[in-house]
């Protein structure tokens, strides 16, 4: 049975806004102004069209791309449209190579749709992956960068026409920072898109099915306020998660730090966690729960905080006193638990040594093929 | 003397008379289609309880929702120009474009972008073109819009460019009304150049209702001043609201949660404005409604200028309770239909109210009807009422603090003794609390700008804001000896040359006479 996402119409949009912003675990940026220009996209009479990992051939050009810069730039400055395009073309001129595909590196947040719209664009297919699964703060952070591929060059451009060539860095954090100063530069907003990679090295370390997965996901939600059902528990059964907890925010502490959002959650339980105290952590993301002083989930494993009786994900900036929330931790993909993953995003990567990642147990065996 | 608040509801138009800070008389009347005739009759009501002249009255106070449900129906929107700068960006998603149809065809649908708009560090996207807006003015003048919205990137934190613009075009449109988005909402450009666009196509329905307004009046024999509250809970004069007719969105719940505040003395507390379909609930920190931090839909636009947090739930007198395991509190109500409807007035209704009249709670009507269903059965729907309210309540607190909460409103009944731990207070006149926070409204002066700390110290900038926000508060009607400091905020902006540094500052006082 085939239930992969084919081709995007303006409904599958509004549950993908959804379901990548919970993906985001957190952070990722907002998905709603991406969402509008895909729309916008499509009312052009522009197609969205998604490709599965497995039809990838070998030999395909795939690039890597999205938005980069600070998330309340991105509400303020909208981009003028085609900034992703211009450096996709860029990298093509430089690189000598026809592009085929592109590819979301981080499937939590913004960077969900910003492929979409280059994909729409260029008139090229949009591959059902990602680099992360989730989100994360930081480029180095994503799989093609952990297993080996050389982002460089890559091309960077805004919205004035400007196009930033990296040619070559001596690792890819390097790139990251060069990067960051550079859309700095560029008014904290602009595009990036990475080195191509073959189609075979996407297929085997690209997280698969995640556009579908985000579509899904936002599908529960709005399918479970149309019939009053409760989101929390399809989306467990459908994304073989655990309810970690269900709360109320108590204590909330959030600061500034390094140019991220750091700080910690307390939740008091209630229904069947009466009487226990749960803990997040976070950086931009969700990074670690406690439960009673007990670590239950860390990254790479999805922390996710949606309110109660909707089911809509709270993002680290959205936090309240008083919310009433559902905790809930889906299990990351096996691509994001090895050694060289768990190195770069692991629990000691955020500043967690003491913590040792056990991996979520999965009921099923769904994931990995 | 005595002050005159009036309330217009989308269901009650509610007026108090009010003098030495008591309530001397509250009355309800229904809301007309014409909102007009609807406040002269409260307003007669209220005059003939008290034998009180026109002449003895000094101020009047009105609340309305005609400016919000004028948006919300799409009625007497006028034709509007939105002219956004922010050349080459922001080019991708046209003002507007989140906008359900109708209503963006209501306002006419016209917008323009043009170069403009800074970073968010201050320097420019690009330089505003003279001639280009020019043009654009030109075209809005053939076009026969008298009314224009303006907004360029980053507005909030750097508004020459607006008002260069605004300039530049007045050449063209001398007679145009011209609405600054800088003047209105905050960062996020879509959300704030909304709500200019809304408060640009309510300006002529706005200086119309202006004029209504004093034909009113004048036909109950007053002829005093008048004011229009704002959602902050504070006044307007009439100027002033022609020229920022948004900003009484929401004003009728924060002036049930001023007025709830005023009649049980209380300063920190949530509020629960309970009505015949619903029930608002909301916080108060020094007497005044906490703003919303987040964006808010007006009509179904997302706007985010400054509103007070209210969260509404499906609750009031009204409300039908469906029997059944588990009992069902329907979204539906009865309305003002209780009076026939409700098995407590005689109908075949199970309301909210039958339960609590049912219980004993409140005495009105008949309560043998509900009472026959059965004390548990009462019990256990009144249980799941007191769940919904007592969720609505907790997700309003900020703090673990134990502050009371204000019962108000027409089906406050519903409350219970207790709201979780919370102590519930329920004040007399608890039916016209919003008309009473209307009457009670105070002036207020606002300024939010930028200053160079190079020029002068942070005390003497606080200071220069100070003084200012006194003089404008002093000018709007103010009692120069009863202005306080409301609200002071400074925020340094990183990276703008010259130590650059934001101070917002309110300050209220007590209209004067």
């Amino acid at each position: 049975m085939d239930e992969s996402l084919r081709q995007v119409t303006a409904e599958d949009l509004e549950a993908i806004e959804i379901g990548a912003a919970i993906l985001g675990t957190g952070g990722g940026g907002n998905p709603y102004i991406g969402k509008l220009r895909c729309r916008k996209e499509l009312r052009k009479g522009r197609q969205i069209n998604i490709i599965p990992l497995h039809e990838l051939s070998d030999d395909a050009w795939v690039v890597s791309l999205g938005g980069i810069g600070a998330p309340v730039v991105g509400v303020e400055k909208i981009e003028q449209g085609e900034e992703c395009l211009r450096a996709l073309y860029a990298l093509e001129e430089e690189t000598g190579h026809k592009i085929d595909a592109v590819i979301s590196s981080e499937i939590g947040g913004a960077n969900a749709m910003e492929p979409m719209l280059t994909g729409a664009q260029a008139g090229i297919p949009v591959v059902d992956g990602d680099g992360m699964g989730r989100a994360f703060p930081e480029m180095q952070m994503c799989t093609w960068s952990i297993y080996g591929h050389k982002s460089t060059p890559s091309a960077m451009a805004d919205e004035k026409g400007s196009i930033i060539i990296i040619r070559d860095t001596t690792s890819e954090i390097a790139l990251e920072r060069f990067a960051r100063a550079t859309v700095v530069e560029m008014g904290a907003a602009g595009a990036i898109a990475l080195a191509p990679m073959r189609g075979s090295f996407v297929k085997r370390y690209a997280i698969p099915n995640t556009v579908t997965q985000a579509l899904q996901l936002g599908q529960s939600v709005l399918e479970s306020q149309i019939n009053n059902s409760d989101p929390i528990s399809t989306i467990l059964e459908k994304e073989d998660g655990q309810l970690l907890m269900t709360g109320k925010i108590i204590d909330l502490e959030r600061h500034l730090k390094g140019g991220f959002a750091v700080g910690h959650v307390n939740v008091e339980g209630f229904g069947d966690f009466h009487g226990k105290l749960g803990e997040i952590y976070l950086q931009n993301e969700f990074l670690v729960f406690k439960l009673d002083g007990e670590v239950r989930a860390c990254v790479p494993d999805l922390i996710i905080v949606l309110e109660a009786d909707t089911g809509l994900p709270i993002t680290t900036e959205m936090l309240r006193y008083g919310q009433r929330v559902a905790i809930l931790v889906l299990p990351c993909h096996d691509l994001l638990r090895s050694e060289e993953a768990l190195g770069v995003i692991g629990p000691a990567a955020f500043g967690y040594p003491e913590i040792i990642y056990t991996p979520l147990v999965r009921n099923s065996s769904r994931e990995g093929n | 003397m005595f002050r005159i608040g009036i309330d217009v509801g989308g269901t009650n138009t509610d007026a108090v008379i009010m003098g030495d800070g008591k309530v001397l008389t509250g009355v309800k009347t229904a809301t007309t289609e014409d909102v007009m005739s609807g406040i002269i009759e409260s307003l007669r009501m209220a005059l003939d309880n008290t034998g009180i002249e026109g002449d003895e009255v000094s101020s009047v106070m009105i609340g309305t929702t005609h400016f919000t449900n004028a948006v919300v129906e799409r009625r007497h929107l006028s034709k509007t120009a939105a002219v956004r700068l922010c050349l080459p960006a922001a080019q991708c998603l046209p003002p507007m474009v989140d906008w359900p149809d109708d209503i963006r065809e209501a306002v006419g649908n016209s917008y323009w972008m043009a170069k403009g708009g800074n970073e968010f560090d201050g320097r420019e996207i690009s330089q505003i073109d003279e001639t280009e807006l020019k043009d654009i003015a030109r075209e809005i003048g053939s076009k026969g819009i008298g009314s224009v919205a303006l907004c360029s990137v980053f507005s909030p934190v750097n508004d020459t460019m607006e008002k260069q613009a605004m300039e530049i075009m007045m050449t063209v449109l001398p007679d145009a009304d011209f609405t600054l988005s800088s003047e209105i909402g905050r960062l996020g450009i879509l959300e704030r150049e909304n709500a200019a666009i809304m408060n640009a196509s309510l300006r002529q329905l706005s200086s119309q209702a202006i004029r209504a307004f004093s034909d009113a009046l004048k036909k109950v024999g007053l002829s005093c001043p008048y004011f229009i509250t704002q959602n902050d809970g504070t006044l307007m004069g009439t100027e002033f609201v022609q020229s920022y007719p948004v900003l009484t969105f929401a004003s009728g719940p924060t002036n049930s949660m001023r007025g709830a505040s005023y009649l049980t003395g209380e300063m920190e507390a949530i509020v629960c404005d309970v009505g015949g379909t619903s029930t608002d609930v909301g916080a108060l920190i020094k007497g005044f409604p906490r703003p919303a931090s987040t964006t808010v839909e007006v009509g179904g636009v997302r706007t985010n200028f400054r509103m007070p947090d209210v969260f509404s739930i499906a609750l009031g007198g009204g409300t039908q309770i469906k029997p059944g395991n588990p009992v069902q509190i329907s979204p539906q109500s009865v309305g003002y239909r209780i009076f026939e409807q409700g098995l407590l007035f005689g109908g075949d209704t199970l309301t909210a109210t039958d339960v609590a009249v049912g219980l004993g709670i409140a005495d009105i009507g008949n309560a043998e009807p509900a009472k026959a269903l059965g004390e548990d059965t009462l019990r256990n729907y009144k249980n799941k009422i007191d769940e919904m309210i007592v969720n609505a309540v907790e997700r309003m607190r900020v703090s673990p603090e134990k502050i009371p909460v204000l019962a108000v409103g027409g089906g406050s009944i519903l409350i219970p003794e207790t709201v979780g731990i919370l102590p519930v207070v329920k004040p007399e006149n608890f039916a016209v609390a919003n008309a009473v926070g209307a009457a009670i409204g105070q002036v207020s002066g606002e300024v939010d700008r930028i200053f160079n700390l190079t020029e002068m110290s942070r005390d003497a900038a606080l200071e220069n804001a100070r003084n200012e926000a006194i003089e404008k508060a002093i000018a709007a009607g103010a009692k120069a000896d009863s202005i306080e400091v409301l609200d002071q905020e400074d925020v340094p902006l990183a990276y703008l040359p010259g130590n650059a540094t934001r101070i917002r500052l309110k300050v209220v006082g007590d209209l004067d006479g």
